[in-house]
Parts: C-alpha cells; sequence; structure tokens
C-alpha cells in the first residue's frame, strides 16, 4: 500500500499523553463508583497442603466486615474445566480461586474479606485465622529434568519444534564445537499498576467490570463463562492499562474474586493485588537449556542442537517457544531441537515481553559468540556467513527479511570494525571494555480485528474497537491511521478503545495490535468512504455522479476527485446532508478471518541485531552498560516515535534480564522470596546510557496491506545475550547463568 | 496493617511520656521504613508520635568545633547542608549513596539509625524469623542469604544493618544523643547498633522508650582524604552489597590517622579500630592495603549465597583506601565513574 504520509511514520505525540500526566486516565482501581465494598485477598503461606481451619467468626464480628469468602462458602459457579479456560489457557485444568481446600502454590488465593473501607479489609485480612496441612512440595527444576515430557498443543499458536536433517551427521562434519548449558531464573512482570478490579453493581446481576487486562473481550469470556452471565450483563471496561508486558493476557483471579463477591453480595466492589501478591500468578518460566553448535572450518554451521526444559505448574502445560528459533536464524541443514516441561508446584508460567525468544535467544546468541571463537571468526562476520535467506523451519520464502541491513547499520553506527577480538584487549583507562552482539526474529502476526469508523456532522471521525493500550501508543498510531486514512487533521480523529460493548478485537499482545487493529483501521475507514460516496451520489452534485469509490481521495476533510482535485465536497456537508447526524461503517470481521485461515505463502518475521558496549572494573567486577546500539527490521514504522520507546524499553528489559532481574525461590518453602520492588531488581535510570535505535527500511507489501510487522518485543531479542558476549570480551568470563551479578564475575 | 491513633508530639519530654503512657506506641520520623513495615503487618504499633514539631530538625556548629544535627533533620537536608559538605565530605557522600531522593527528602536523620534489616525473611510473615518473632529460628541460614552478613554473625541472625549513612557516622566518632524516662544521655556510636547474639530482635542499645534527639559529630571530619564506596546490584535503589566509608589523614605518603568501616556485611556498621591501628605509620600504598583487608575480613564467615562478599570487601577495601589516598576526582560512590587509576 502506497501513502500519502501526512501522518504514517511521522513522529507523533501520544495523544493520551495529557490525560496520563494529568491524571485524567483512569485505571481499573481507580473508579470510584458509589456504595463500593473492598475486598482483600488473603494469600497461601504454603505451597502445598490443604486448609483444614478457617475460623472466620471473629474476624465477621468487626464493625463493617461485610463476609469473609472462602472455599466453605463460595457456591461452585461451574463445574467443567472448559468454563476457566480463557481465550488463551494452555492445556490442563485451570486454576479456580476459592474452590476447594487444595493449597497448590505459595501465594495461593485462599480467601477474600470483604468490608466497608479498604484499611479494614486490609486489617481483618491480617488478623483471619486459617490452619494448614503442609505436604513436600517441588519447586526445584534441576531435579525435574528426569522426569520433564514433550508437551501437547494445548494452547493457541504453540507448535513443538521441528527437527531437520541429522544432527549427529552434522557434528561430525564440523571442525568446530561448541556446546554448553544455560540457565535463567523466573520473573515476574511486574507493571507499575497492580491488578485490580472494579465492579459496578448496576442491579439484577448487571456489572460493570473495570478490569486492569490486555483485553477485554477476554476477561468478559471468562466471567459470562463462569457465572453464567451473558454479554449484556458483564461488560468489561479498560481503557488503560499500567504497563502490561504479558501478565494481562490472562484474567488473574482478583477479576473473578471481585465479580464472585459482587454478585454474591449484590454490590459493588473493588478487588486490588499487593504487590507482593503480584509474585502469585503467571510469570516467564525458568528454564535449562543445552546448546551445541558445530561449524565447518569456513564458518558455516553444519549443524545445531538446542534443547530446552522449562518449569510448568501441576494444573496447566504452559509452553512458549523458546528452542524453535534457533531452527530459523541461521542457515543450517541438521538442525535438532528439544522442549520439554517438568511440572513443580507453582502457579502456571504465563506470556512475558518476547515469550520463549528472550529466553531461547540467550542461549542461542552466547553460543553463537562461542562458536565465533572456536571458529576465529569475528562474532558478526560469522553470524552473516550464515545468513538465512529462506525459512528452513517452514520451508518457505521471507515476506521480506532486512536483517542484513540490521547488521551493517548497526555495526558501522556502533563502530563494531574497531573491535579487537582478544578477550580483555579493549580498555578505557583502567577500565575493561567488551563489545559483544547478538540479534533475533519474531513473528509479525496480523490477527482478525473489526473496528467502526463514524463521522459525525461536525465533521469529527471516531473510530473505536473493543482492543487495548498497555502504553505501546495504541491510541495514537490508530489515530494516525485513522487521519491518514480520512484525510483528516489529527485533532479531526478520536480512536476509543477497551470496552466490550465496542467491535471485537484480539488481545493485545504478540506484537499484533499494530498490524490486526491497524489495518482494520484502514478497513473501516475505506467502508466509510464508501458510504460517503453513496450519501454525496444522492445529493445533487453532478461531478460525482458515475464515479466508483477508487477515483475518490479524501484529504483536507474533503472528498474529492483524483483526476480533478477542484471537484469536491466537504465531509462535514454530506454528513449533514445525510440527516442521520452520523454515518458509520465496519470492517468486515469475516473477510479478515479467512484470510487468516489461508496456509500461508510466505514466513513472516521481524528481525534485529544489537551491538552493547560493557565497561567492567577489573578489580571490583562492577559491569555497567555504556552503550547499546539496536538496528531492528519491523516493516513499516507507523511512529517513529512511540516505536522507538517500544525498542528503548525492550532494551531495558534486556539489560535487566542480564544483569539484575530474578524472582529468587526460596526451595524450602516453595516461595519467591524478593517479593518488593526493592529487591525484585529492574534497572534504574542510573544503570542506562546511549542507546541508539535504528529502524533500517523494510517495504513489505505481502505481511499485510500497511506493511506492518509489530514492534513490541523483537527489540529486546539478544540483548542479554550481547550483553553477556561483551562481559565475555571484556573479561575472558564467560557467564551462561542469568542474571551476571557480581558474585559470578569475582 | 492496624489501626492506630496518632499524636504530634510538642515537646521531647512530652513525648517521652506520652510513650511510656502506651503500649504498643511508636516514634515516627519520616515513615520510610515504619510505615513499610506497617504494610507488612512486621511493625503493628496501635499508637504513633509523631516528632516532627519537635524543633529538633536543626544542624547547628557546637561549641567544641564540631557539628550537632537534629533527629528529625532530614537526610536530604543533613546531605546537602554546607557544614557537611565541607567538614564532612565521607558523610554527605554516604547518604547520597542511599535510597533515593524521595526516599531522602523524607527520612530523618535518627529513622536512618533506627532503620531496620533488610532481610527478605524479616518482611515476610510466612517464613521463620528470630528477629521477627524469636525463637522462631532464622530462615536465611541455609536460605537465601545473598543480603546477609558475613562478620559478627550469630547462629540465631545473620542479618545487616543497612544503613550507608551510619556507615560514615561510626567512621566519624559520633556521638548520639537520647532522651528518655530517666533522663539525658549519650552514646557512643560504635556501642549504638549491637551484634545479634541471642538476641537478634534487638538491634540496637536504646533502652525503651528513649528518643534520640541528635548526633553529635566531633570536629575532626578528614574532609581532606575520604572515600564511600558502595557496590549493590544496580546503580542505584539498593541496598548495600558492600560499602567502604575510609578516611585518612596523611603525612605525605605517610598516614597519621585512619578510619575504617563497612557496611552491608554486619548487623551493626562495621568500624575496625585494629585495622586503623595496622594504618596508622604505614606508607599509603596498595600493599598497606591488601594487608589491612585480609585483615579486617580474617574472621568473616560466609553462609553460601553470600560467601562471594568476603572476597567483595576485601577488594572494596583497598579500592576505598586507594581513593581516599589519591583524592584524584570527585570520588564516585559507585566505582565506576572513577575508577581509573
Ligand atoms: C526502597 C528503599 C530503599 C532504601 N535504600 C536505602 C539505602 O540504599 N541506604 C540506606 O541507608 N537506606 C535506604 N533506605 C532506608 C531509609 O534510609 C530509611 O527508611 C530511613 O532512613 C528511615 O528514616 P525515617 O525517618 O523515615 O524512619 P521511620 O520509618 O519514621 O522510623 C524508623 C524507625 O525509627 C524509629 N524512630 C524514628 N525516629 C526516632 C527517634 N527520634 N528516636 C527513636 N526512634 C525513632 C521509629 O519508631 C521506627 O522504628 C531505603 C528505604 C527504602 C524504602
Ligand atoms: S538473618 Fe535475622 S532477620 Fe534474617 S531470617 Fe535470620 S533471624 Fe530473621
Amino acid at each position: 500500500m502506497t501513502l500519502q504520509t501526512d501522518y504514517i511514520g511521522k513522529p507523533t505525540n501520544r495523544v493520551d499523553g495529557p490525560a496520563k500526566v494529568t491524571g485524567g486516565a483512569k485505571y481499573a482501581a481507580e473508579y470510584n463508583v458509589p456504595n463500593m465494598l473492598y475486598g482483600y485477598v488473603v494469600s497461601s503461606p504454603i505451597a502445598k497442603g490443604k486448609i483444614t481451619k478457617i475460623d472466620a467468626a471473629p474476624v465477621l464480628a468487626l464493625a463493617g466486615v461485610q463476609q469473609v469468602f472462602s472455599h466453605e462458602n463460595v457456591p461452585h459457579y461451574a463445574f467443567f474445566d472448559r468454563s476457566y479456560q480463557d481465550e488463551i489457557a494452555p492445556g490442563g485444568s485451570p486454576f479456580r480461586p476459592l474452590y476447594d481446600a487444595e493449597i497448590k502454590f505459595s501465594l495461593q488465593p485462599v480467601a477474600l474479606v470483604v468490608a466497608d473501607t479498604f484499611e479494614l479489609a486490609r486489617y481483618a485480612a491480617s488478623v483471619l485465622y486459617i490452619e494448614y496441612e503442609e505436604v513436600a512440595h517441588e519447586t526445584k527444576l534441576s531435579q525435574h529434568i528426569d522426569d520433564a515430557y514433550e508437551p501437547g498443543t494445548g494452547k493457541t499458536g504453540y507448535q513443538p519444534p521441528k527437527s531437520r536433517g541429522n544432527f549427529g551427521k552434522g557434528w561430525k562434519e564440523g571442525v568446530a564445537h561448541v556446546e554448553a548449558q544455560f540457565s535463567h531464573h523466573a520473573q515476574h512482570h511486574n507493571p507499575m499498576e497492580n491488578f485490580a478490579t472494579t465492579v459496578e453493581w448496576l442491579g439484577d446481576k448487571y456489572l460493570n467490570i473495570y478490569d486492569k487486562t490486555q483485553g477485554a473481550f477476554n476477561s468478559q469470556l471468562l466471567v459470562t463463562k463462569i457465572f453464567g452471565l451473558s454479554k449484556e450483563q458483564a461488560r468489561v471496561v479498560s481503557k488503560y492499562t499500567g504497563g502490561g508486558f504479558g501478565s494481562g493476557l490472562r484474567p488473574q483471579y482478583q477479576l473473578l474474586l471481585a465479580v464472585m463477591a459482587s454478585l454474591e453480595l449484590e454490590r459493588s466492589v473493588r478487588v486490588s493485588l499487593t504487590r507482593e501478591q503480584m509474585f502469585s500468578f503467571g510469570h516467564r518460566p525458568e528454564t535449562m537449556q543445552h546448546v551445541a553448535l558445530a561449524a565447518a572450518a569456513d564458518g558455516s554451521l553444519t549443524g545445531i542442537n538446542h534443547f530446552a526444559v522449562a518449569e510448568t505448574s501441576q494444573f496447566e502445560d504452559f509452553t512458549e517457544n523458546v528452542v524453535g528459533w534457533s531452527g530459523m536464524l541461521y542457515d543450517c541443514k541438521n538442525v535438532a531441537l528439544g522442549y520439554r516441561l517438568a511440572k513443580l508446584d507453582v502457579y502456571t508460567p504465563l506470556d512475558m515481553r518476547a515469550p520463549g525468544a528472550a529466553s531461547g535467544s540467550i542461549a542461542l546468541e552466547i553460543a553463537m559468540d562461542e562458536m565465533a571463537y572456536a571458529a576465529g571468526l569475528d562474532p558478526l562476520e560469522f553470524r552473516i556467513r550464515n545468513y538465512s535467506d529462506r525459512d528452513q523451519a517452514q520451508d518457505l520464502p521471507y515476506s521480506s527479511k532486512a536483517l542484513r541491513k540490521c547488521y551493517h547499520e548497526g555495526a558501522a553506527k556502533f563502530g563494531w570494525e574497531k573491535r579487537t577480538a582478544e578477550p580483555g584487549s579493549m580498555r578505557d583507562g583502567n577500565l575493561l571494555v567488551g563489545w559483544g552482539m547478538g540479534g533475533g526474529v519474531w513473528d509479525a502476526t496480523t490477527k482478525p480485528a473489526t473496528v467502526r469508523a463514524s463521522l459525525d456532522a461536525d465533521g469529527h471521525l471516531t473510530v473505536s474497537s473493543g482492543t487495548n493500550e498497555i502504553g505501546t501508543g495504541t491510541y495514537t498510531i490508530m489515530t494516525q491511521i485513522a487521519a491518514e486514512s480520512m484525510g483528516l487533521p489529527i485533532e479531526a480523529v478520536t480512536f476509543v478503545l477497551g470496552d466490550t460493548e465496542l467491535p471485537e478485537s484480539p488481545l493485545q499482545g504478540g506484537s499484533w495490535t499494530a498490524a490486526s487493529v491497524g489495518n482494520s483501521v484502514v478497513e473501516a475507514c475505506a467502508a466509510l468512504g464508501e458510504k460517503l460516496l453513496k450519501q454525496a451520489q444522492k445529493m445533487d452534485s453532478l461531478a460525482f455522479k458515475d464515479v466508483k469509490i477508487e477515483d475518490v481521495q479524501f484529504a483536507n476533510g474533503q472528498m474529492r476527485l483524483r483526476s480533478d482535485s477542484t471537484k469536491a465536497m466537504v465531509l462535514r456537508d454530506v454528513v449533514q446532508a445525510s440527516g442521520e447526524g452520523k454515518i458509520e461503517a465496519q470492517n468486515a470481521k469475516e473477510k479478515s478471518k479467512l484470510a487468516a485461515l489461508k496456509p500461508p505463502k510466505y514466513s513472516m518475521h521481524a528481525h534485529n541485531a544489537v551491538f552493547v558496549e560493557v565497561k567492567v572494573d577489573p578489580d571490583l567486577m562492577t559491569v555497567h552498560v555504556t552503550r547499546v546500539v539496536n538496528a531492528v527490521a519491523a516493516g513499516r514504522i507507523l511512529n517513529p516515535k512511540t516505536a522507538r520507546s517500544q525498542v528503548l524499553g525492550s532494551v531495558v528489559w534486556g539489560l535487566g534480564m542480564a544483569l539484575m532481574e530474578e524472582s529468587v525461590m526460596d526451595h524450602r518453602f516453595g516461595r519467591y522470596m524478593n517479593h518488593s520492588l526493592a529487591e525484585y531488581h529492574v534497572p534504574v535510570n542510573a544503570d542506562i546510557h546511549d542507546i541508539d535505535v535504528i529502524f533500517v527500511n523494510e517495504e513489505d507489501d505481502k505481511v499485510n496491506p500497511l506493511g506492518i510487522k509489530g514492534i513490541g518485543e523483537v527489540g529486546m531479542l539478544g540483548v542479554a545475550g550481547a550483553v553477556a558476549n561483551a562481559i565475555y570480551h571484556a573479561t575472558g568470563k564467560r557467564v551462561r547463568d542469568m542474571p551476571i551479578t557480581v558474585d559470578k564475575l569475582l | 496493617m492496624n489501626s492506630f491513633t496518632f499524636t504530634q508530639a510538642a515537646a521531647v519530654d512530652a513525648a517521652v511520656r506520652e510513650k511510656a503512657s502506651h503500649d504498643g506506641a511508636a516514634y515516627i520520623g519520616g515513615g520510610t521504613n515504619l510505615v513499610d513495615l506497617m504494610k507488612e503487618n512486621v511493625a503493628r504499633p496501635t499508637h504513633l508520635i509523631g516528632l516532627k514539631k519537635l524543633g529538633l530538625d536543626t544542624i547547628e556548629n557546637t561549641p567544641d568545633g564540631g557539628l550537632r544535627l537534629g533527629a528529625l533533620a532530614t537526610n536530604a537536608d543533613t546531605a546537602y547542608h554546607p557544614e557537611v559538605i565541607s567538614r564532612y565530605p565521607l558523610l554527605n557522600q554516604a547518604i547520597l549513596a542511599g535510597a533515593s531522593p524521595q526516599l531522602r527528602n523524607m527520612a530523618t536523620d535518627a529513622g536512618n539509625l533506627m532503620q531496620r534489616t533488610r532481610c527478605y525473611y524479616f518482611y515476610d510473615l510466612a517464613t521463620p524469623c528470630n528477629k521477627r518473632e524469636p525463637g522462631t529460628g532464622c530462615s536465611a541460614i541455609g536460605g537465601y542469604n545473598r543480603v546477609c552478613g558475613i562478620l559478627g554473625t550469630s547462629d540465631s541472625c545473620i542479618a545487616t544493618h543497612p544503613s550507608d549513612m551510619c556507615v560514615a557516622l561510626a567512621a566519624l566518632d559520633t556521638i548520639v544523643r537520647v532522651s528518655g524516662p530517666n533522663g539525658e544521655r549519650t552514646i557512643k556510636f560504635e556501642d549504638f547498633h549491637r551484634l545479634p547474639g541471642n538476641h537478634p530482635e534487638r538491634d540496637n542499645t536504646l533502652e525503651p522508650g528513649e528518643l534520640i534527639t541528635g548526633l553529635d559529630l566531633p570536629k575532626k571530619g578528614f574532609s581532606e582524604n575520604f572515600s564511600y564506596l558502595k557496590l549493590r546490584d544496580r546503580s542505584s535503589y539498593a541496598f548495600a552489597l558492600v560499602s567502604v566509608a575510609a578516611a585518612l589523614e596523611l603525612d605525605g605518603n605517610t598516614i597519621k590517622d585512619a578510619r575504617l568501616a563497612l557496611g552491608g556485611v554486619a548487623h551493626k556498621p562495621w568500624r575496625d579500630q585494629a585495622a586503623e591501628a595496622m594504618l596508622v605509620g604505614q606508607p599509603a600504598t596498595a600493599d598497606t592495603f591488601r594487608r589491612v583487608a585480609a585483615k579486617v575480613l580474617e574472621n568473616a564467615k560466609g553462609y553460601g549465597e553470600n560467601t562471594f562478599k568476603i572476597e567483595l570487601a576485601k577488594r572494596a577495601i583497598v579500592r576505598a583506601l586507594k581513593q581516599a589516598t589519591e583524592m584524584k576526582e570527585a570520588v564516585d560512590t559507585n566505582a565506576f565513574l572513577n575508577s581509573n587509576p
């Protein structure tokens, strides 16, 4: 699609910026509905066992405490597992809060205390007497490698990794070999906004549900299934989400508890979780990985073997693509891939920014660096020699792939050619300097979405879709696309989202929102254009009489002939003439659904290459990442400003993963112990120095009409591996267990 | 958090009386530690006594040439006080290495002395902890003790005192002024915090009901040769894995007087006077520093996850003494921007 680009591709400020900085943007726990009660969750101190006694009487005796909910008094609203399965539930039996006496993981919700004030509910929760019978739990992944199993394809989109060729043969053909083990701890998303739900009781089981989520429709689906409500009864609203990173892809238990309490008490109820409780649900699973590479004398890879074991809960098989990328990123005939799960007494893991790829790319990219040294090649040159021009995993051509440009432009900007290979050979004064690189590949997905476009008699365009804004810039880019499509100034366009009463959109995740909703905005605007033309033709304007939509152009608030721009009608006049007050149109979901079902003819992916400089104090072994250049090939960039922010954030995430971020489990208690933002370390401003983001030019007319690939995750790939590689280059120390804290370098 | 009552005390003796007359009362300064502990149900005071109206937020010169820090002066006001910057730059650096600007704006100097350990188990009621609940056991031993101590630990507790400011105060021979039911007294900084022994529930030697009113810094501030070096998991907003306050008085290259204290390694700011004595009369060289560092850590004991601190502390001592000797540039507490020789 060629565009005139008044707005698309231009750096545009966030349209929701003023609301956010003035407090006008409301989050789930900020809807103060009248006459509301407050629920506070009591969490299990043990990891496994059962509740043997709950003595709620003293708590119920406190004036202002309305109810103590637990498995003893919460009705079983639904019986079958499928009622508890949200849109992306992996295979298994989802956790049912307050359903029975069984404890399956530490911090499991065991009771909900509901009171007139938050403070009272919190206090009452702290003194509620509960007795437990503990049984031995298993939380150590390393002790369950042997009983790990190959999971089924229960989770939507999950495909088991496919091996090809003969790795054993490839291994023998190689003259250089690398074989190593990699590991990292679990991580929790920890968005700033804690999970919360405010349920407004409207009477007769009609609810307005303000939920923290990455998908209002997913929350609605689960609520209607479990509680037997109609969609009209369970309206879910989520206008702003204070960070998601995947944590809001599955509805969290506070939603179900708030709805349950509201239905039981016939009152409005809010339930918000504490920071500690943010460690009680899905997380990036811990993995242990093994990578073996073999290369011929010319540096071409003759064999790749990547095997990973990841944790999951006892009740669901959470799967992600950890090793599949290793069969794609580099050219190689003989690839052996394996992925297994081990069941532990933890909550089911959950997609977390670049799920699978972020973990897998650490192992692959460190191993590639090791192999570059083993083969005596520069790490960049080694990657270029193994460039994959065709997706060998799916055996398809790429719709577009500008990774080569990422390598070249990134390296040039970084000054990579000045790198000397020998570890410890570069210095800045007394400091050791290390340069490392990495990169990755990520799916470019487009999902069916529906959008409505409505032009009113004042010439204001309202475009709406029930998608979500998790801080990525959805409000802004959709406004840009709509303004561009209808030829209106950006101020004349409003994009509305986050409400199940709007046209349906997929979950906000997988970096697919820009492509899915964006292309649907174009379709909806096109449909609106046709209606406007029809209306114009009803009016006594000769110029538009037998004109087809292709002959018409929308610009400056007008509809005009492409052949003669003086023949124009003001859009506002067209709407006014209709006498309806507005003209609106919706794109056809069925069309995009059908398109999504066709077997793909192309492999559609975004890529990146990242270059990192670290400086390491040779005595104290403190590491600082002083420079990062991240070159990204992700198709058309809708808004370089918000896109850059996405990549900056991804780099910061990668640095955190490399250097400090981990949920530390004490296996004696089966409990994450650093459950606060003081002790769960993510980078602070002082850790972040120069980050340069390059978007290389990548035109793609096959991926989707707008040529968008999505930008929320690809920027994170290879970052942690590149940091590890830079540290090796600086110090000669190869650390394969993330995060690389100072104790591992001393 | 339980419900509580609150009074804003108008005078020191009134505050002390108020405390004595309420079971379960607690003083509150900036609340940056106490309120967190209340939210976690670790502290459950039923009555809070506010101290901000006591007029103890001043910083003044004392007749003997020292400086008196009011107990309620904020960490930020203390760090940026001109007398502190010019005469006690070690203290300025130590304070600024701690917490974040927002926290330092709220936190008071007395509160900083009184802040409790950051041992993970102390904060989590689901786990045993002798400091929180005497007799239940120490979860950090045999558990996740990366943040715990290596010096002066006991079988009942291996927690650290987390302050940065106090490490400098220990090095500078500060006197703690307190008022209590039995009148006023002073406590030498070294004697203020205690080792865990069999009573880890007691962090310090303050008697019940006693109120800190001020901190007296002696005249000697070591403003010529000093360094506060803090090593941590990220560049700000993280407690010290190991920190070192080093101060020297030099005659040419010979050490005339020395102060050396460590943070992040013990139940109290770990000042080592034997090591200081070893430094005196010696040339200020890496060799001297290494010998002293070995001496300081001679009896250190690692508990697995935190064993690396022994080696890290040695290297940090050498670096801090070197920085104090050379005073090349403004010393960076991060050991980073200024780690060039
Ligand atoms: C996330 C985070 C990070 C931090 N990082 C650091 C760091 O890196 N380095 C560091 O040094 N500190 C750090 N701190 C701790 C901070 O310095 C302390 O919380 C602060 O100094 C406490 O002072 P306050 O006035 O707020 O004390 P409060 O919370 O008000 O009180 C703390 C205790 O002192 C008692 N108390 C207060 N005043 C008196 C008095 N006059 N007499 C007797 N008892 C009194 C109270 O009863 C209470 O028990 C951090 C804190 C947080 C929350
Ligand atoms: S080290 Fe001290 S504070 Fe930590 S668990 Fe043991 S007793 Fe408690």
